[in-house]
């Protein structure tokens, strides 16, 4: 008896939508196994990290905000993402990108210091997006001049942009009220006509978050209703035949990678006026990266990244809750969700194949 | 037949909907130059992938050297002395020559030694090739050397070559043949694979000429013209109608010196293309496949931008413009390959619609697609060309041959191009929608559009063409009538005998005034 993988004539439609489903499952049991091997109880490390942050009587207001503020940037760099993933390019540099975006809008924000101008927020909101796609054109522009290949150097941006930010943060942009510690002025502090604190108290709700749902619907139209959404698809569909209809490769990879800069950049200007608060060294929290398994999560499609842009806002805040409440190590959460992009990658398989149990091998 | 190195007895193979293989027989000798000979589609792929064991056949049986012979994979048919080489290269550019080679090799010596063994070999079969080179930049002539020393490295007793010249320079084709005339002298057999009828005549001792799939002639080929071969490959049958030429008037497009370099590795590059055509007027252009159609059909349609000054719609230069550019000037096209390339196969014929119909159907308004029109453009091409489907949302893909193939013609006739080229027209169509296709061309020239067909039907150019030429190795055979032309002719075009370019001078000035 062998087990085999037999190709579906055409990717099957039920498992498409399902396969996701299915990786948050088969996640959750392998996640469990792991946090059993670290000597917790499986079944509350899972519910500390899925249910509790919502749920729980104590954390819950807390944690309920929270969800809003870290899926914000998740979603608006993964709408982002999403263009041109659907299209075949592949910017893995958003983390670059919405580091140099954070640094650039506050930068500018900071220069006017301590103007009360109504307009400074919005002007740091644009060099944010400015500082995001500036980024994002380097590994375009080398791609579509000399072909280079965008995985790697937008990659290989990212360890950049990390340093510039060390330099920034205990240099050109360090508070000079700070008594020498690295870091920024804090914009939510000090400095309030360039925050960008919550909308409405109690729910989290900032700019970034409003950001991110235009992303959503501004996608949606350009996907469904626009002549680049149908050039991008097409592209990633069926690239010669893009070619044929006279989609302009340069123009679809300046295009897709300047608009994922922008987000990303963007997110990064959100996160610095708001939730961080200031420039410092370690503000670069990986959302570049995570954003990628949000893209994928969620299908490409932006109804569904806005879904498994939550889902994995979720999964961190409840991974802060087990690292607080069970003494789960941070590499334990962020294995976490690395199996999460594992899994569903794995599971895609059966959308394009089924097994097939063969009793006898015909000869 | 005890003396043969390889038997064949009665290899069949058939995949869905097409018999690939139908009971085939032959036998090659030791030592022997054999030649398989046919049309694309009559099977000759299947057939070596057979022997090498990439393919297994549903019945009948190979005997080497006497003894039952089936392969379970290539390793297998290697170590029984099978050696081949691919039509397309299988190299590593960014390794070095004796790296590639150790890679093809199931056991290979360390480097150093097999760096001795490859100058050795190379050099005693005039092949010579540094083993430290980075293949990455050999010349193809220079990459088929590598993937010939590495089969021959492995002392074949059979030796494959698919389409071996279709990459190399006259020059390089010269050595090529110097080679494998040597190595049959030693005893080593070789099964040649090739459409090129003069090629096959100088080289070799035996031709196995294959149609739709059976074996239907052998012969030696140095006793049979050009024009034997030809009939035999494509049948006897080949009627040339009486076709009163239409009314033409100016010229729509012209093509001045057209060169463009091989796209990637495995193209073909075109060479000093020149053609005119005229309003109301077929061109025809034959040819074996590889021979340039996709790139000229690509250079046409403006896929891949030409030089300034090669092309010309009404006198207007247009070979910098794209492809949405010449189709706002009335130069229509339709690529061979309809999955893919002309249409998306996942996508919705509404979708498929668009992809060519944007700019003259207006499907588009400031950036943002009006899928109503879309939609209805679509529904008239499934009207006015009997498309059979369920609808204009279903996808490209679930058509069948031919139903997307009128289409995806349709698509560009309704659009009223003033040129049209298309590439294959017919190819795998069933014969009741090939006829459609082909009357469509027709009417389509009648109402005074210029047509360029491309196609390897020699039937189907007879049939339509009022001019016919065809390209080899990317040039273009001179411009004659399609009236009168004999298959003798025709044979000697494709098979690019350019000796006939001086005996002929007097009949091209006819038409090329």
């Amino acid at each position: 008896m062998r087990i085999v993988l037999e190709k579906r004539p055409a990717p099957s439609r039920l498992m498409l939508g399902l396969t996701p489903v299915l990786a948050v499952i088969a996640t959750m049991l392998a996640g469990g196994v792991m946090f059993w091997a670290l000597g917790a109880n499986p079944v509350e490390a899972i519910r500390t990290i899925f249910l509790d942050p919502l749920f729980d009587p104590t954390f819950g207001a807390y944690s309920r905000p929270q969800l809003l503020v870290k899926a914000a940037p998740l979603i608006l760099i993964a709408i982002g993402l999403s263009l041109g993933f659907k299209a075949g390019i592949w910017n893995i540099g958003a983390e670059g990108q919405y580091i140099i975006g954070a640094v650039v809008g506050a930068g500018v924000g900071l220069a006017f210091y301590p103007t009360e101008s109504r307009l400074i927020f919005p002007a740091m909101v644009l060099a944010g997006a400015f500082g995001g796609w500036a980024w994002a054109m380097i590994p375009a522009i080398l791609k579509t001049r000399l072909g280079t290949n965008e995985i790697l150097v937008s990659l290989m941006l990212v360890y950049v942009a990390e340093n510039i930010l060390a330099s920034v943060a205990s240099g050109l942009l360090k508070n000079p009220e700070g008594r020498g510690f690295p870091g920024s002025r804090n914009f939510a502090r000090d400095y309030p006509a360039a925050s960008n604190l919550e909308l409405l108290p109690g729910t989290g709700m900032h700019w970034g978050v409003v950001a991110a749902f235009i992303a959503v619907i501004a996608a949606y139209a350009l996907m469904t209703r626009h002549k680049m959404g149908f050039a991008i698809k097409l592209t990633g569909e069926a690239p010669r035949a893009a070619r044929f209809a006279g989609v302009n490769p340069t123009r679809l990879v300046l295009f897709s990678l300047g608009t994922a800069g922008a987000l990303a950049g963007m997110a990064g200007l959100f996160e610095v006026a708001g939730p961080a608060g200031q420039i410092s060294i370690d503000f670069g929290s990986g959302y570049g990266f995570t954003a990628i398994i949000v893209a994928f999560l969620g299908r490409l499609h932006p109804v569904g990244i806005l879904l498994a842009g939550l889902l994995m806002a979720l999964t961190y805040i409840g991974g802060e809750l087990a690292q607080l409440m069970l003494g789960m190590p941070a590499a334990a959460i962020q294995l976490f969700q690395g199996m999460l992009l594992f899994f569903l990658l794995a599971m895609d398989v059966f959308a394009n194949y089924r097994i097939r149990i063969k009793t006898r091998e015909a000869a | 037949m005890t003396d043969a190195l390889l038997t064949l007895e009665g290899l069949t193979k058939a995949y869905p909907g097409v018999v690939a293989n139908d009971s085939v027989s032959f036998a090659i000798k030791p030592g022997e130059v054999h030649a398989l000979l046919g049309e694309n589609g009559a099977g000759k792929s299947t057939l070596v992938k057979t022997i090498y064991g990439l393919v297994k056949p549903d019945a009948g049986r190979m005997l080497l050297n006497g003894t039952p012979f089936a392969p379970a994979n290539p390793r297998a048919a290697r170590a029984a002395g099978v050696a081949m080489v691919f039509q397309h290269f299988s190299l590593f550019d960014a390794l070095s020559v004796a790296e590639n080679v150790a890679l093809g090799m199931d056991n290979p010596p360390g480097q150093r030694q097999l760096g001795a063994r490859i100058r050795e070999v190379s050099e005693a079969y005039g092949l010579p090739l540094d083993p430290d080179r980075i293949v990455g930049e050999l010349s193809a002539g220079e990459r088929q050397r590598v993937e010939i020393v590495r089969c021959l490295l492995q002392n074949p007793r059979l030796l494959i070559m698919d389409e071996p010249t279709s990459v190399l320079t006259p020059q390089e084709v010269d050595i090529l043949f110097k080679t494998l005339r040597k190595l049959a002298a030693e005893g080593t057999s070789i099964l040649y694979i090739s459409h090129k009828l003069e090629e096959i005549r100088s080289l070799c001792e035996h031709a196995t000429v294959l149609r739709l799939g059976q074996v239907v002639a052998t012969c030696d080929p140095r006793e049979k013209t050009a024009r034997d071969l030809a009939e035999m490959m494509v049948g006897t049958a080949l009627h040339v109608p009486e076709r009163e030429g239409g009314e033409t008037g100016q010229v729509l497009l012209e093509v001045k010196r057209l060169s463009l370099p091989a796209p990637g590795g495995f193209g073909t590059p075109l060479r000093e293309i020149s053609l005119a055509l005229l309003s109301g007027e077929i061109l025809g252009i034959g040819g074996v496949a590889g021979n340039g159609q996709d790139e000229l059909l690509a250079a046409l349609s403006g896929e891949r931008p030409a030089p300034a000054g090669s092309i010309f719609l009404r006198q207007r230069d247009v070979s910098r413009l794209r492809p949405n550019a010449r189709r706002a000037l009335g130069l229509l096209a339709a690529p061979e390959e309809r999955l893919g390339h002309a249409a998306a196969p996942e996508m919705s014929l509404t979708e498929n619609a668009l992809l060519t119909g944007e700019v003259r159907e207006g499907l588009s308004s400031r950036g943002f697609i009006r899928w109503g029109k879309a939609r209805d453009f679509a529904a008239q091409v499934i009207e006015a060309f009997d498309v059979r489907t369920p609808g204009t949302e279903t996808a490209a893909g679930a058509l069948s041959g031919g139903n997307l193939q009128k289409f995806v013609i349709g698509r560009e006739i309704l659009q009223k191009p003033d040129v049209f080229v298309v590439n294959q027209p017919t190819w795998g169509v069933d014969a009741s929608a090939a006829a459609a296709i082909r009357q469509a061309l027709l009417d389509l020239a009648q109402t005074g559009a210029g047509v360029v067909v491309i196609s390897q039907d020699l039937d189907e150019l007879m049939e339509i063409a009022d001019h016919f030429t065809a390209l080899n190795e990317g040039r273009l055979a001179p411009i004659r009538s399609a009236r009168g032309l004999t298959i003798e002719e025709i044979g000697l075009m494709m098979g690019g005998a350019h000796d006939m370019d001086v005996a002929d001078e007097d009949a091209i000035a006819e038409v090329q005034p």
